[in-house]
């Protein structure tokens, strides 16, 4: 008899440690529903979108305040446009705030990072942000720097 | 080249009776779900059983994932990543393999020898003779256990793991806590939880169903259960150790 309830608990403990972990791993590493319940989406155009991904972060004074919705070619105007989805909690961005795309570190991942207009006027679900600046591309930079040199 | 034809049948017929073996197994099962006292048992034998070992090693291993990590990736300057980098390989590659070797190591042998010494003393014959079927009495909730408590042993050594990872680099290596687990959170997906779990599935399966039939069909002499033993754990590594290249190569083309 204390055989069995030996067996029972030890079984009965496992199981639970086993779907607690479960548990931790679906909810504590990753961020799934941190953004999806109150958030608003804006869109932004950029000329050149550099390295930048779905799901990259989206930054104001470099705290994350939402994350890279999804991105996608305009055929028409050839340019990118990157749909931002910002946490409801900062719905207080100016509209006429500006958008770049920028690199953490010399050769780590991109994110677009914001910076506040002036504007009385918020940015709410559907806006576009109208001033934005492209990633800026290595290789481009290295060109123009030759060119400039050798106009000396 | 008549020995070699030999060799090569005789592996196909192994290979087949093993399938033949696994559906046994899997048609009995629900009959042997509803006396569930008989699997719950053998989920304590394989399972609970294993839990210490599976703790320490899981934390040694995130342990040195995060000192391995921290020195690498301090290189490019690019330590904040750490909690991303230690829960990734842990999710998707470490905990399952590592799970399942060790799996094998002390549960698999356990139910080799034990089904095997079960064939020498002709228990499973005597149980025959009294009408009780030994793939139903014996190989399927071994088989169950097995398969059951793979997925749990798996997540338990990845959550710890991560744990591990966590001591090193927060508080020893001064990685800062904010940056290791929004980084984590941030860039670990829900398939990569999935793929984890998957991974976890099927090792489990395979593992229980090699040590069960490797038991099962011991030659009945001391030798011949000692043999079973071994055979099944290197067996088990090889087999995991192919299943996951290639369960990762789908999920990389699919994702």
């Amino acid at each position: 008899m204390q055989q069995t309830k030996t067996v029972e608990i030890g079984t009965g403990a496992f199981v639970a440690l086993g779907f607690a972990a479960l548990f931790f791993l679906a909810t504590q590493t990753t961020s799934i529903q941190r953004f999806e319940e109150g958030s608003y989406d804006v869109t932004a155009r950029f000329d050149n979108i550099g390295g930048l991904k779905e799901r990259s972060p989206v930054a104001m004074a470099g705290v994350r305040i939402g994350r890279v919705e999804s991105i996608v070619f305009d055929k028409d105007r050839y340019e990118a446009i990157v749909t931002l989805r910002i946490d409801s909690r900062y719905d207080t961005l100016p509209e006429d705030s500006d958008a770049s795309i920028l690199t953490a570190g010399l050769l780590g991942s991109q994110y677009v990072g914001l910076q506040p207009g002036g504007s009385d006027v918020f940015l709410g679900d559907g806006d576009r942000l109208e001033f934005t600046q492209s990633a800026i591309v290595l290789e481009n930079l290295i060109g123009k720097f030759l060119v400039n040199s050798g106009e000396d | 080249m008549r020995d070699l034809w030999e060799a090569f049948t005789g592996f196909l017929r192994t290979f087949g009776a093993l399938q033949l073996f696994l559906l046994r197994l899997i048609v009995e099962s629900p009959r042997v779900l509803m006396r569930p006292r008989l699997v719950t048992q053998q989920i304590f034998n394989a399972g609970a059983l294993s839990l210490v070992l599976i703790m320490v090693c899981g934390f040694f291993v995130g342990a040195v994932i995060g000192l391995q990590g921290h020195s690498n990736l301090a290189r490019f300057g690019s330590e904040d990543i750490l909690g991303l980098f230690s829960a990734l390989s842990l999710m998707k590659e470490l905990g399952p393999v590592i799970t399942a070797l060790l799996f094998a190591g002390r549960a698999g042998t356990a139910l080799a020898s034990e089904i095997g010494l079960m064939r020498t003393t002709d228990q499973l014959s005597a149980m025959e003779m009294m009408a009780i079927d030994p793939v139903i009495r014996v190989a399927t909730p071994r088989f169950l256990g097995g398969a059951i408590s793979m997925p749990l042993l798996t997540a338990i050594f990845t959550s710890v793991g991560i744990l591990g990872s966590w001591v090193v680099g927060v508080p020893l290596l001064g990685v800062d806590a904010g940056a290791f687990w929004s980084q984590m959170q941030a860039g670990v997906g829900t398939a990569d939880v999935w793929e984890g779990i998957l991974k976890s599935i099927v090792f489990g399966l395979a593992a229980s169903l090699i040590a069960v039939w490797e038991g099962y069909n011991a030659i009945p002499t001391a030798e011949g259960v000692g043999r079973a033993t071994t055979r099944t754990v290197v067996i088990t590594a090889v087999v995991i150790l192919v299943f996951d290249f290639m369960i990762t190569a789908m999920a990389i083309s699919l994702g």
